[in-house]
């Protein structure tokens, strides 16, 4: 669908707006809420509170649709399980939140700035999601390929 | 009795007029932010996860599943640039340190919300507001792990 695109566009552009105008493009709001011990500022609390009230009920509204509008089905996650691989990964991007205070959106509605600051955490975020796509497995199988013939000379 | 009514004064204080004039931005910002993601599941059916859709330009399947992709990614830089123009307050790198620092923590960033699949945006306003356990899970250890990080590593300036 051609309109679809520009449908999703603005639907970033809202949410940007509200990550700015909430301050969460403030990199000291955010460590302010982590700083819990000394300085605490509840900024980031009053906007998760009132973005998770108002989702939740638009969420449920949506829901009882039969299809978005410009795909054929909702593509909402199912899975349940908690696994090591969700605990892991969160408790890696709260070290790399807590570092920057600087999350995902945020980082990207501060590329307006252009700070080379702000291109630098970026272009390190893209590195990270980059890494993560590398298929290991690949990799090794690649490695052990080439190198290491030692190892199973009867293949050879 | 006089201090415990001063207390009390302070407290109506807080409770009335004051918190509301210092925390309306955030609450209006995040009132958009949940309206913007419950917009998107409408057009497109999908969640509104920063991570997930920024990740998954890297990943994508077809050309329209990019083209979404890109056109969100699009939209949320317009809309800093938007922002900027009125108030250019709400924006800052004073937080940010040295340039190694910045992109370990980028680094950490990418990786660890692709790993746990969600980020702030994903996990913490999406997921929980769909009682998902995951998401609650999720946003309890990555808020647990900023704490520390924090505590260890102090503010930056």
């Amino acid at each position: 669908m051609i309109l679809h695109p520009f449908a999703a566009f603005g639907c970033a552009f809202l949410f940007g707006c509200g990550l700015a105008l909430s301050g969460m493009t403030d990199p000291t709001k955010v460590q302010g809420f982590l700083n819990v011990f000394h300085q605490f500022d509840p900024t980031l609390l009053f906007v998760m509170a009132s973005a998770v009230a108002t989702h939740a009920i638009l969420f449920r509204l949506i829901m009882k649709k039969k299809a978005p509008i410009f795909a054929p089905a909702f593509q909402v996650p199912a899975r349940s399980k908690i696994n090591a691989r969700l605990v892991i990964g969160a408790a890696i991007f709260g070290v790399g939140w807590g570092m920057s205070g600087i999350c995902p959106g945020p980082a990207i509605v501060s590329l307006s700035m252009f700070s080379s600051e702000s291109l630098l955490f970026v272009v390190s975020m893209f590195l990270g999601m980059g890494i993560y796509g590398i298929d290991f497995s690949r990799v090794r199988n690649f490695i052990t390929a080439r190198f290491s013939p030692i190892q199973d000379p009867g293949q050879r | 009795m006089r201090d415990y009514f001063r207390l009390l004064m302070s407290c109506e204080n807080i409770l009335t007029g004051k918190i509301m004039d210092i925390y309306f931005p955030a609450l209006i910002g995040g009132t958009i932010i949940g309206i913007s993601s419950a917009l998107l599941l409408l057009v497109s059916g999908r969640i509104f996860g920063v991570s997930g859709i920024i990740g998954g330009m890297f990943s994508a399947d077809s050309a329209a599943d990019l083209h979404w992709r890109v056109a969100v990614f699009l939209g949320l830089v317009c809309s800093g640039l938007f922002v900027f123009g009125f108030t250019p307050s709400n924006f800052s790198t004073d937080a940010i340190g040295n340039p190694v620092k910045t992109m370990l923590a980028g680094i950490l960033v990418g990786y660890g919300s692709r790993l746990g699949s969600g980020c702030t945006s994903g996990h913490g306003v999406c997921g929980i507001s769909r009682f998902s356990l995951r998401s609650l899970v999720a946003t309890a250890v990555f808020i647990a792990t900023g704490v520390m990080t924090v505590a260890v590593l102090g503010v930056a300036s």
